[in-house]
């Protein structure tokens, strides 16, 4: 009984106190500390910006930032900005989603089947290097002027930047957790959902922000093209402010863009730090 | 492999060699290695670096295949590492439940089973701490609960506790047997470790392999009662005189 209680004693001297708790004077601070810099940075591009400005550089079409903001503002009090955002997300979305669906199986497939990885293994490292807008004249013909083009050209882009996240999180896999688990009794399709997926998952999702990356450039480049009628996309609102040189309209809609960007990549930063979290790695 | 439940051997290796490798730059891990163990019996195989030791354990697990000879067990076999090699994505319980589902053990009992488990290891509160959450020497007790869930007549123990500190691996030593007293069956154990002390306060008998190739060149059975304590003096005793042996074998390759 002795050697118990030594064992249970040393458990709790191992373990510590834990960590000590948050009260909510760290949780301001640390929203404070993670957001000045941001605010002092977009601050540092409206002064350089500002100076251009006044500068006079090209003054007769590039506006100063007070004009732009006030459109951004005045755009945004219409519908027809957020009717564009709205469509041009969905797109991003369902697009996304089915890159990810083809993306995933495909790799898994790859990773899992070694003549299938000798066969079409680098022809994925090929089809992601492959400018999106190489696929724009392929699918307008396949699929005339409409969202299905767009879709298609997303999936091109995005899911072998999937697949190649899929292949790496599999080829990552500790190879003391593959023994642990054939030892284990694991084998074929139990091995792959319980060990080689969950695995692979950490460096999956590290992947899954870059084919965001692609999706939202495949998304842009098709709406610039791939002009679907009485569809108010982020791209039909370049195009007309292109045609009306109207650069303040111009810089108001990156600025979206730009947000948008920030957003997304906040969302993949949280997914990634609690899966982090949950395996010890932070 | 063959697998039979037969004979009273619970692991039988005869004429077992392995080589790694072709032609000139083969290497032969193992040589005409033959060895028994019968059924609940502790048998601790130490030996120098390069002497096959892990070959061998991956051998008996089914990992992989004898180059000639032949590898009999009967029975389950499962192995424990020097890394606890617990998954991390999944709690204590989880890790022990997973091998509960991949030996088919029904959804309606493994929850029971797994709280036993982990309370035979004296880890019943720790159930819901992820691996990181826990020391090495808990870890490695997730582990042992995860091995015992496989419900192994064999236990094959690649250097389990070589990478603890003393104090931690003097109660596991305790633990392990006490864990092997209550499993209620004859549980087999191949324990494999650089630490003479260790195999003579935990084995039934230590085996001395030599090194490249590794051969058995001596066994030891140690006739010392139960409770051990690994530095009482029979214990220390009989180290030493495995040590020598062991060093001698060593200085050999310095020649």
């Amino acid at each position: 009984m002795a050697a118990d209680t030594t064992l249970a004693g040393l458990d709790a001297l191992d373990l510590g106190d834990g960590t000590p708790g948050r009260g909510a004077r760290d949780r301001v601070a640390r929203i404070s500390n993670a957001v000045w810099p941001k605010v002092a940075a977009v601050a540092l591009v409206w002064v350089i910006w500002e100076i251009v400005h006044l500068t006079g550089w090209k003054h007769y079409v590039l506006p100063g930032p007070g004009v732009t903001l006030s459109n951004l503002w005045a755009q945004a009090q219409t519908g027809l900005l957020w009717h564009a955002i709205g469509d041009t997300m969905e797109r991003a979305v369902i697009g996304y989603a089915l890159a990810l669906v083809i993306g995933t199986v495909v790799g898994l497939l790859v990773a899992r089947v070694p003549l299938l990885r000798s066969a079409v293994g680098s022809l994925i490292t090929g089809l992601q290097t492959m400018p999106s807008a190489a696929w724009i004249p392929f699918a307008i013909i396949l699929f005339g002027l409409n969202t299905s083009a767009i879709l298609f050209i997303i999936v091109m882009a995005a899911a072998p930047a999937v697949a190649n996240a899929m292949i790496a999180g599999v080829d990552y896999t500790p190879p003391l957790l593959l023994k642990a688990g054939k030892v284990m009794g694991l084998g074929g399709l139990s091995l792959t959902r319980f060990l080689i997926l969950p695995a692979a998952l950490p460096t999956f999702v590290a992947g899954l922000k870059q084919a965001w990356a692609f999706t939202w450039h495949a998304l842009l480049t098709a709406e610039l093209l791939v002009l679907v009628a009485g569809q108010p996309s982020i791209g039909v609102l370049f195009q007309a402010d292109q045609d009306q040189t109207d650069m303040a309209s111009t810089i108001a809609v990156m600025i979206v863009i730009l947000i948008l960007g920030v957003i997304v990549d906040a969302l993949f930063v949280r997914a990634n730090s609690a899966i982090r979290r949950r395996w010890g790695l932070s | 492999m063959t697998t039979t439940a037969m004979t009273e051997t619970a692991v039988a290796l005869a004429g077992v060699s392995k080589v790694y490798g072709r032609g000139g730059t083969a290497v032969r891990a193992l040589d005409q290695v033959s060895l028994t163990a019968a059924p609940g019996e502790f048998t601790c195989l130490i030996g120098a670096s390069g002497c096959g030791k892990s070959t061998l354990l991956s051998l008996v697990a089914g990992l992989d295949r004898p180059t000639s000879g032949d590898v009999t067990v009967s029975g389950r076999v499962a192995l424990m590492f020097q890394e606890p090699g617990l998954f991390p994505w999944l709690t204590a319980a989880g890790n022990v439940e997973l091998a509960l589902r991949a030996h088919k053990v029904p959804r309606n009992q493994r929850k029971a089973r797994t709280g036993e488990l982990l309370e035979a290891v004296q880890l019943g509160g720790f159930g819901g701490k992820r691996p990181h959450e826990l020391s090495g020497g808990m870890r490695q007790r997730v582990a042992l609960a995860r091995a015992l869930a496989q419900d192994a007549d064999v236990l094959l123990m690649d250097e389990p506790f070589g990478a603890l500190d003393a104090m931690t691996r003097d109660l596991l030593h305790d633990e392990l047997d006490r864990v092997r007293e209550r499993v209620g069956k004859r549980l087999t154990v191949l324990f494999v470790t650089h630490n003479v002390r260790e195999a003579v306060r935990l084995g039934d008998r230590v085996v001395l392999l030599s090194s490249r190739p590794g051969r058995v060149i001596a066994e030891y059975p140690v006739p010392v009662e139960r409770p051990r304590r690994i530095d009482s003096a029979p214990v220390a005793e009989l180290a030493s005189v495995i040590t020598d042996r062991l060093r001698e074998e060593v200085s050999r390759h310095g020649r």
